[in-house]
């Protein structure tokens, strides 16, 4: 009992000092967690910055591109010059070409030039260059729609170029135009006038929503419409193939397949395709459904065979989450009452599973519509799709470029631009992949159980 | 009936199998009915299984010997008509297989022809070089590349005929083969069959088929890249692939093809990505994980993985637009420039590409290492805490070295994410092969130059093509190795702590 120490005895504190003063180590200690602490809150600031520069230099940049320059003329379509004959024969007035057209908007600036009393020393073929290369083909296009307005005068919104337009999104400065051969000052007079007249303004670009890509000399005409097709074919293709090929692989892997080393190498092949660089799956692309089954280049239907090659890892992976997440209880209920095991699974499994494969499969699609690497190898970039597609057969067969491919191609191209029409892409294929990814997390949210 | 034995088209012959089916499935199901006596209690499976037999019976070994027949006989046509072509019939700096294509096209084009009927079948037969075939053809909407000669004439000739008597052969085989199925199915359908036990069977045989796909994809990988890389290696000497000092590849011939600069920007820019996003993916999941309340965690770490759900493709255009001016302003420009000095000339350089990369990798690097410092028990946590430990000196000295092999894991996979990534190197990283230490230099990798190579007109018998499936291999087999290795070391920590 002597070894029990005399509680009144003061207990010597080794470093000498209060509990309620915090001694030298003790200060290191806590400044050295409060820094180990703010390491961890940096690094997460700097991610989420990262995460707002680049959506503020996407939507800062690229949503100029759904606003364009138009300028409003009013262009008498003549008789002698559209239909010769006069008998409004669509064949024949098909037969003049955008050349034919072309003094007709010459014409029209320069009776507007005169009429809104503007003064410019610029001759009538340097005010026609204000506007779009596309002018003349616009309009012919709206003449072939509407033949019975020939020989009247109509007002027509036509395209300006894409430095007239650059000048009023602020792209384009009079400093900057100093060794720009395709305007001048003069012109940015004009322009200028043409502002103060109302004729000449900013308004909502819907062509480039739906419309077609241009040659390199129109920024101001391209747009993504077909390459939007182009990527809904696609996945198309990768919808009816992978869903269910991917489906039918879970089931087996997850119900069936005995435990031995077969199953062991489909898995562990399983998990390494997944993590396979995309190139490689344009590679075998390539190899495979071009060089070897002659498919056609460019086609949307060998981009969706393989992404959906790509995909399949991916929505494996989540379908066999989602079927593992089913409880055995529900197997054994349905074995229980006799069913065969492909009937408790087909019957009572599968579509107990059906919302998680579902939210897997959008997640999976998401992945693929953005996907560019492969879509390089197999020839959807580097030409204009021009025409949208007639059928579901032509959509698949026809060569077409994709979303991604095609702001990759406009990346590449020299003009600053088709820089704007890129980043306006961009948001387009963020909208696709934004909405996709929350309906995702809705079905998840919605028939999500709990068991 | 004589029109869809002839035809080359698919639709009309898969449509007709379809058609067998349906009507099978209707017939058998009424036989076993009749024989059970209408009374379906006395049937051995449910009527549905009867039906289903008869549609499995008739549509899958059809369209398996339909689907094995369109692989085949394009490659047995081709190699016969390879075999009529004389070789001096090859004019020089050409290739058998830019005579074949010639071939391939005049037949399609004479195709073309019959179809649209511009001309008859007989006629299309007899056609002579000394028609003017290009101009005649060009007049019907088909371009030949080349003035047709006698030899490409013959050889387009019998490749017609060639195609025409398969695809006789083809619809006729797949018809018997989809109606013996159809009278198989009917015959057998009895009260007594085991039904179910048969249309189990085969589906689950169509399981294991679908899950064995995965393998044939890899083999489909490997294979396509290992034929042409024998045969870029037998006209390329593989020691100047593999220990040569420059790329710089010349399509008149005699190219130095060395994957050494290439493999060298790659890494680089992959340390540099690493460098930044390992710190950061792993503070951030350290907080995440151990500091952060749930309504923190419930907002930053979706937030945080946004970054790994947009596209490569809006990355690489960051890059070039506005992270490679940024340095240039930085770095370049001399006077005009925030250092004053002149180090950058191109918005593209090792260091724009690696940084981009680095911020993609971020969430990447912190979900993994944020699961696997999750696994780590709590009750490591509380002896530690127990012994008088702070937070931070828990965290690095018993958290930490718990979880290391599954960070390293975690790293390894993102290493091989960096290697194999694409769009952001090939907008960001420069076109331009060397060896340097200078990160403010554009320098080119492996994947850019696979890209360079396959686009365009590439000829498949040139070692310049060639080349890119030997990169690719070898890409393949990197970012594999890194991956086996992830994954095992991932697998093994986590059976440590279950």
């Amino acid at each position: 009992m002597s070894d029990i120490p005399n509680p009144a005895a003061p207990i010597a504190d080794p470093r000498g000092a209060s509990l309620l003063v915090q001694d030298g180590r003790t200060k290191r200690r806590n400044a050295s967690e409060g820094r180990f602490k703010l390491y961890g809150i940096v690094a997460i600031a700097i991610g989420l910055l990262m995460l707002l520069t680049l959506l503020f230099t996407i939507i800062s940049r690229g949503t100029g591109a759904f606003q364009q320059t138009y300028v409003t003329l009013s262009v008498p379509l003549l008789e002698e010059k559209l239909d010769k004959n006069g008998n409004r024969d669509l064949a024949e007035i098909k037969k003049v070409s955008t050349f034919g057209y072309a003094p007709l908007t010459k014409a029209a600036f320069e009776a507007k030039i005169a009429e809104s009393g503007i003064e410019t020393s610029l001759k009538p073929k340097a005010m026609a260059d204000l506007l779009s290369k596309d002018a003349a083909a616009q309009l012919r296009d709206y003449v072939v729609a509407n033949p019975d307005l020939i020989g009247s005068t109509v007002e027509f919104e036509f395209l300006t170029n894409s430095r007239v337009d650059g000048y009023l999104k602020g792209r384009v400065s009079r400093e900057s135009i100093a060794n720009d051969k395709n305007i001048n000052a003069a012109q940015l007079d004009l322009v200028d006038a043409l502002i103060a007249d109302g004729s000449l303004q900013k308004r909502l670009n819907l062509n480039f929503i739906t419309g077609a890509d241009a040659s390199d000399a129109r920024p101001e005409a391209a747009g993504m419409g077909v390459a939007m097709l182009g990527s809904f074919a696609m996945m198309l293709v990768v919808l009816v193939l992978a869903l269910p090929i991917g489906v039918a692989a879970s089931i087996y892997l997850e119900e069936f397949a005995p435990k031995n080393w077969i199953t062991d190498i489909i898995e562990v092949n399983i998990s390494n395709l997944a993590a396979v660089p995309s190139i490689v799956f344009g590679i075998l692309g390539l190899a495979v459904f071009i060089n070897y089954m002659h498919l056609p280049n460019s086609a949307p239907l060998v981009g969706g065979l393989v992404l959906t090659l790509m995909t399949l890892p991916t929505i494996i992976i989540s379908t066999r989450a989602s079927l593992k997440s089913v409880p055995p209880s529900i197997r054994d209920a349905a074995l229980g009452v006799g069913a065969s095991k492909m009937q408790s699974v087909f019957h009572h499994v599968l579509p107990l599973a059906a919302p998680g494969i579902l939210t897997g499969t959008i997640i999976g699609l998401a992945q693929a519509l953005g996907e560019t690497a492969p879509l390089l190898l197999i020839g959807m970039v580097g030409f204009i799709a021009s025409n949208p597609p007639e059928s579901i057969a032509e959509g698949l067969m026809a060569p077409n470029s994709a979303m991604p491919a095609q702001i990759y191609e406009w990346a590449k191209r020299a003009d600053p631009a088709f820089y704007e029409r890129a980043w306006g892409g961009i948001i387009i294929l963020l909208v696709f992949l934004i909405s996709m990814n929350a309906i995702a997390v809705l079905l998840r949210r919605r028939f999500e159980r709990r068991w | 009936m004589g029109q869809i034995l002839t035809t080359g088209a698919v639709l009309p012959l898969v449509t007709l199998i379809a058609v067998l089916a349906l009507g099978g499935y209707f017939l058998a199901r009424r036989r076993a009915m009749i024989s059970a006596g209408g009374d379906s209690r006395k049937l051995h499976s449910l009527p549905s299984y009867y039906g289903y037999n008869a549609v499995i019976s008739v549509a899958v070994p059809a369209l398996l010997a339909l689907g094995i027949w369109l692989l085949v006989q394009p490659m047995l046509v081709q190699s016969s008509v390879v075999e009529m072509i004389p070789a001096q019939a090859v004019p020089e700096g050409s290739s058998v297989n830019l005579i074949m294509s010639d071939v391939r096209r005049l037949a399609e084009g004479l195709d073309a022809a019959v179809g649209a009927g511009a001309i008859s079948d007989a006629e299309a037969t007899d056609l002579t070089v000394a028609d003017n075939l290009r101009a005649w053809l060009a007049e019907r909407g088909v371009a030949i590349g080349a003035e047709v000669s006698p030899e490409v004439l013959q050889a387009a000739q019998a490749y017609r005929e060639m195609n025409a008597l398969g695809h006789v052969g083809r619809n006729v085989f797949v018809l018997l083969l989809a109606l013996a199925g159809l009278l198989l199915a009917y015959r057998e359908s009895h009260a007594d069959f085991r039904a179910r036990n048969r249309v189990e069977n085969a589906i689950k045989a169509l399981l294991i088929l679908a899950a064995s796909l995965a393998i044939l994809t890899t083999v489909g990988i490997v294979l396509s890249m290992l034929f042409e890389t024998i045969n870029f290696f037998s006209l390329h000497p593989w020691t100047d692939f593999f220990f040569g000092a420059s790329w710089a590849p010349n399509f008149r011939g005699d190219s130095d093809l060395s994957i050494l600069p290439l493999l060298w920007g790659t890494l680089y820019i992959s340390i540099i990505a690493l460098a930044v996003a390992v710190p950061i993916g792993l503070f951030a999941a350290i907080y995440l994980s151990e500091y952060a309340g749930p309504k923190v965690r419930a907002t930053a770490k979706p937030l945080l993985e946004i970054l790994a759900g947009i596209p490569t493709i809006v990355y690489g255009l960051f890059a070039l637009l506005t992270v490679g001016p940024a340095l240039v302003k930085i770095f370049g420009r001399g006077e005009d420039g925030l250092l004053g000095v002149d180090w950058m000339s191109g918005a593209t350089s090792v260091l724009t590409a690696g940084l981009v990369m680095g911020i993609m990798l971020i969430p990447f690097v912190s979900s993994l290492s944020d699961d696997i410092i999750n696994a780590v028990p709590q009750s490591l946590r509380d002896g530690s805490f127990g012994l008088g430990a702070t937070q931070s000196e828990t965290i690095r000295q018993v958290v930490i070295p718990a979880a290391l092999p599954g960070i390293v894991g975690a790293v390894l996979l993102a290493a091989s994410r960096a290697i194999g990534e694409t769009m952001i190197v090939v907008l960001g990283a420069g076109a331009i092969a060397r060896i340097s230490g200078n990160p403010l230099e554009a320098m080119t990798t492996i994947t850019t130059r696979i890209v360079s190579q396959l686009t365009g007109d590439s000829d498949f018998a040139s070692p310049e093509t060639l080349v890119a499936f030997a990169l690719g291999l070898t890409l393949f087999v990197l970012t594999l190795g890194l991956n086996v290795l992830a994954l095992y070391i991932v697998r093994k920590y986590r059976e440590q702590y279950e």
